[in-house]
């Protein structure tokens, strides 16, 4: 269904205990996220940027308010619907990669598909396809240590898109890449984002990533302090 | 099947850790099942010279009898019972008369048993063919330790001393024709053996016996005066060593278990706290805790099935050939108080093998899944940022 809401935030607040006090990362958050957006959370380091994604993601739990994702209550989410929710319908892109180790390029992108008991032609077709997707055919063998940062996080974002989530969460996904990784990335996911109407939401605060940005989130101090749509 | 492709892939990933593991686990497997086949080929062979050198298939004793009570010998003897003639002629059964008496090596007194038996008998190991007719003196054999103990050699003469059924003191000069090695000390400390027919004159008690000693199937006849001793009796006192003996071995067995268990349980622990990042993007990725905790314990117990392979790789051709070739005793056991055997061949059964490894297994298991509980306990949001918890 074209434009259809996937994500429903409401009155969202996330508190952390601090010894006898409380933290609260977010404070009252309101947002709707539909199909096929490429947004972004943007704002400084502590604003809850990536606190609001993990909920998203149903990896943490809402304090108070409400958060619907596909129809799911994630508040309400016993661990293994949550686990189930995340397996089927929302892929994650790390920061650091977070690539096992012990795993080659085809194994690690294939990790997915193998939680979702996918048959092993099914398999095979689907990682060959992604790993076509971020250009990287020719590294089916290669061990993470052997590849770059960039090439790396685009075997991150196979590994994400391999089951063809409707929902992408990527978490300051160029941090630790150069400009020009930087662009190459995000110029892949902007490229997967049309071809699959899949949704991107990003937690950074790098001006590289708020340029490909469609919808901009500023978070402050737990708050959306502005939401704009860009270009 | 999941967990165990994924377990399979982790644990050859880890490399030498993996096989570090597996080689100490595999030493566990090799000794506990060397060590378990030492104590039942000592054991099997201890009570297989038992009945070789003593107790035969079963005897019967006369009703006085009571081999630990010297002062029963004087009355524990009567004739042959005929219903004993058929076994006894046919060779299936062998008389044996005790009594108590006194020997003089190299001036000395020391108490002894005589115990006539049969020369002609072929149910106990005794060599009682060494005994010929010597027209100097009785034909006597003993064993080793009672050589050693008393400085005799094959070919000493030495006086004994007992008394008679009409309780008449006797002697006369006995040869040691010849000394035999056994291993069993209940038919050579202390003992004289000596023709039955000979001890029968010394002591006149002609055609009589204290016990009789069946051979190997033989069903025991019934008869007045005489009663049936089985293995249940007989080997009571063995089977009591041998039990004793098996707690020790199960003491050893169990250390050597728990420090193989302590390389696995430390080797989890560090595993799960290296790998928190690799954990949260497990979840992060759809895997439920319980898959992931059901992952890190099929990868420990894992190592005991490479440590199991292992084993068997070296162990089996080790084993095999100590097996075949025995293992040597130190000389002078004797001398510390143990009886046995020159060589010892260790019997690996079917049930100690396998029974050793169902239970590495098992214990294996258990100490992986512990610490693997603590992924329950684990935020995943901050194990994928790689913050140790």
């Amino acid at each position: 269904m074209e434009n259809s809401e996937l994500i429903t935030i409401q009155n969202l607040v996330k508190h952390y205990p601090m010894g006898k006090n409380r933290f609260t990362a977010l404070k009252d958050i309101n947002l709707t996220f539909k199909k096929g957006e490429f947004s972004g959370v943007v704002g400084p380091s502590g604003s809850g940027k990536t606190t609001l994604l993990n909920i998203i993601g149903s990896l943490d739990s809402p304090s108070e308010g409400h958060i619907r994702i596909l129809g799911k209550e994630i508040g309400s989410l016993s661990n293994k619907s949550a686990a189930h929710l995340r397996n089927h319908y929302i892929g994650f892109i790390f920061q650091t990669y977070n690539l096992m180790p012990v795993y080659n390029v085809f194994e690690n992108v294939e990790f997915p598909l193998l939680l979702l008991k996918t048959s092993a032609k099914e398999r095979r077709q689907a990682v060959l396809e992604a790993l076509e997707w971020v250009g990287l055919s020719d590294k089916v063998k290669s061990r993470p240590k052997q590849l770059s940062g960039g090439e790396s996080q685009r075997v991150s974002i196979a590994r994400a898109m391999v089951k063809k989530p409707p929902v992408v969460l990527a978490d300051e996904p160029t941090a630790n890449l150069d400009a020009e990784n930087s662009h190459h990335i995000l110029q892949t996911m902007e490229k997967l984002n049309r071809e699959f109407k899949t949704t991107f939401i990003f937690a950074t605060h790098d001006d590289k990533v708020i340029q490909y940005l469609k919808r901009k989130i500023s978070l402050v101090d737990g708050k959306v302090q502005s939401d704009e749509r860009l270009n | 099947m999941l967990a165990i492709k994924l377990a399979f892939k982790n644990l050859l990933g880890a490399g030498l850790r993996t096989w570090l593991n597996a080689f100490v686990l595999s030493i566990a497997y090799v000794v506990i099942i060397w060590h378990s086949g030492i104590l039942e080929g000592w054991n099997r062979q201890a009570r297989r010279d038992m009945i070789d050198w003593q107790i035969g298939g079963g005897q019967i004793w006369h009703n006085d009898y009571d081999p630990y009570d010297p002062f029963t010998f004087q009355d524990a003897h009567a004739p042959v019972p005929k219903k004993f003639q058929e076994q006894f002629k046919s060779g299936h059964l062998t008389p044996v008369l005790v009594t108590s008496g006194s020997f003089y090596p190299e001036g000395r007194i020391q108490s002894v048993l005589l115990k006539g038996i049969d020369s002609e008998q072929s149910i106990l190991k005794l060599p009682t063919g060494s005994f010929q007719k010597h027209e100097d003196a009785i034909p006597a054999m003993i064993g080793t330790r009672m050589a050693k103990n008393n400085r005799l050699r094959e070919g000493d003469y030495v006086t004994v001393r007992w008394r008679d059924a009409h309780g008449t003191f006797d002697a006369a000069e006995i040869k040691i024709v010849r000394i035999f090695k056994t291993s069993v000390p209940a038919v050579d400390n202390s003992q004289i053996w000596l023709p039955l027919e000979q001890l029968q004159q010394m002591l006149q008690m002609p055609g009589e016996a204290t016990y009789f000693i069946l051979a190997s199937g033989q069903q025991p006849v019934e008869a007045g005066g005489w009663h049936h001793q089985g293995y249940d009796v007989l080997l009571a006192e063995m089977d009591e060593i041998i039990r004793r003996k098996s707690i020790g071995g199960t003491i050893l067995y169990t250390i050597m278990l728990l420090l193989a268990m302590l390389a696995i349980f430390d080797t989890q622990v560090f595993a799960i706290f290296r790998r928190q990042k690799e954990i949260g993007t497990d979840i992060a990725l759809g895997m439920t805790r319980s898959q992931v905790i059901g992952l890190f314990t099929v990868e420990g117990a894992m190592h005991g099935v490479l440590a199991a392979i292992m084993a068997a790789l070296y162990g089996i051709p080790l084993l095999s050939l100590q097996a075949v070739h025995g293992m040597a005793m130190p000389e002078g056991m004797d001398d510390y108080g143990l009886a046995g055997a020159e060589k010892i061949f260790p019997v690996y059964t079917t049930a100690l093998i396998i029974g050793t490894v169902i239970l590495v297994m098992i214990t294996t298991t258990i100490v992986s899944y512990l610490p693997s509980l603590k992924i329950a306990k684990m935020k995943p949001t901050d194990a994928i940022r790689g913050k140790l918890q």
